[in-house]
């Protein structure tokens, strides 16, 4: 059980990237890519947790209890903000390549160039 | 390339992936077990150096607070490349869908989607506003808060039509507070410098006692500044997606 959520982690990343490749319309492609990155938060929890221990926060908990690592949970939080503003990037321009291909298929948007 | 063949190297390239992966997985402590030296030490000291009792936010907004400016500029970034990639190109004008088709009505919000949205509008606000401004004390902080405040917003969408929700969240407004919050960010950071103290240290006093809302001094105030930056970045995003859809239309050759 001492490497579990770290499979668990591969596997995330294994079946978003597999989305990717065989992705055949451009928004399931955002979302495969939203897929592989939330592998990451579970790397990140995964990596910083420790058994026993509570949250960091010491409001209701005596200080110098044992807590899990604040760092990586900060880290986290700079993930999921960093996911949803390239997920708002990615969708406007998948609008825009409906709008000027006509199609969100990317053979066809491949094979359109030019 | 065929998809037969895009999938027989993914398959290679998947294997020889997994393969380092669980030869790297050997290596480490296990789960449970983690031994770094920075986050023990940050739960050591956090408490007493910030009066935070929220430790995260403590390492978002001060210990690594100098990240966190290029975190929000990056939301900031992304919000601007969403207006630009989506602004009015030639040959589309400005139309509401009410008027695509003229034998019938667009059909109405029923009512049921109205009470429900506009319920929890209200509280969506004070719970936003709230998580924004306790950054210090529980587990919230700007990032989230914003997020809450955004979503308020579009549950007036919901209730509504879009026109209400452009009414209520006007385009010159959400710039002026994204700027405000982006920059009272870096400013914070910065009196910090021309108080000659080192960038994103802290200058407005610790308060009494950890867990006050009015302690830990500027943890709670750069987190109500990236509250404002989240939540008018998020509106904007959103109203931009929205515009696209309902709004804006190829002008008939």
């Amino acid at each position: 059980m001492a490497i579990f959520p770290f499979v668990v982690v591969v596997w995330i990343l294994g079946i978003g990237l597999y989305g990717i490749v065989t992705s055949r319309h451009l928004v399931h492609q955002i979302v495969c890519l939203i897929v592989v990155q939330s592998s990451t938060y579970v790397l990140l929890l995964g990596v910083g947790y420790v058994t026993g221990a509570v949250a960091p926060y010491y409001f209701d908990v005596p200080n110098h209890t044992p807590a899990v690592d604040p760092v990586v949970q900060a880290l986290a939080l700079t993930d999921v903000v960093v996911e949803a503003a390239v997920t708002a990037l990615l969708l406007s321009f998948a609008i825009q390549a409906h709008k000027r291909f006509g199609t969100l298929d990317p053979h066809e948007l491949a094979s359109l160039k030019g | 390339m065929t998809q037969a063949q895009r999938r027989w190297i993914f398959l290679f390239a998947g294997t020889g992936l997994a393969a380092f992966y669980l030869w790297g997985l050997s290596g480490l402590p296990g789960f449970g077990n983690y031994p770094g030296p920075y986050g023990p030490a940050i739960l050591q000291i956090a408490v007493a150096q910030t009066h935070a009792t929220g430790v995260v936010s403590a390492v978002n907004f001060l210990y690594r607070g100098f990240d966190t400016v290029g975190e929000e500029f990056i939301l900031f970034t992304a919000a601007t490349g969403v207006a630009v990639v989506l602004r009015h190109l030639r040959g589309e004008r400005d139309r509401s869908a009410v008027d695509e088709a003229a034998d019938r009505d667009v059909p109405r919000t029923s009512s049921a989607v109205r009470m429900v949205a506009l319920v929890f509008a209200g509280p969506g606000i004070v719970v936003g506003w709230w998580l924004a401004s306790h950054a210090q004390t529980n587990p919230s902080g700007g990032f989230q808060g914003g997020v809450v405040l955004a979503s308020a917003f579009v549950l007036v969408y919901l209730a509504g039509e879009f026109l209400v929700f452009q009414r209520v969240s006007p385009v010159d407004l959400l710039d002026v507070v994204e700027g405000v919050g982006a920059g009272g960010f870096a400013a914070t950071g910065l009196t910090a410098v021309f108080l000659s103290m080192p960038f994103m240290s802290d200058w407005l006093g610790l308060g009494q006692y950890p867990g006050a809302v009015s302690s830990s001094g500027t943890i709670a105030l750069i987190s109500f500044f990236v509250g404002l930056e989240v939540a008018a970045a998020f509106i904007l995003i959103v109203g931009e997606l929205l515009e696209q859809t309902l709004l804006i239309r190829q002008e008939a050759s």
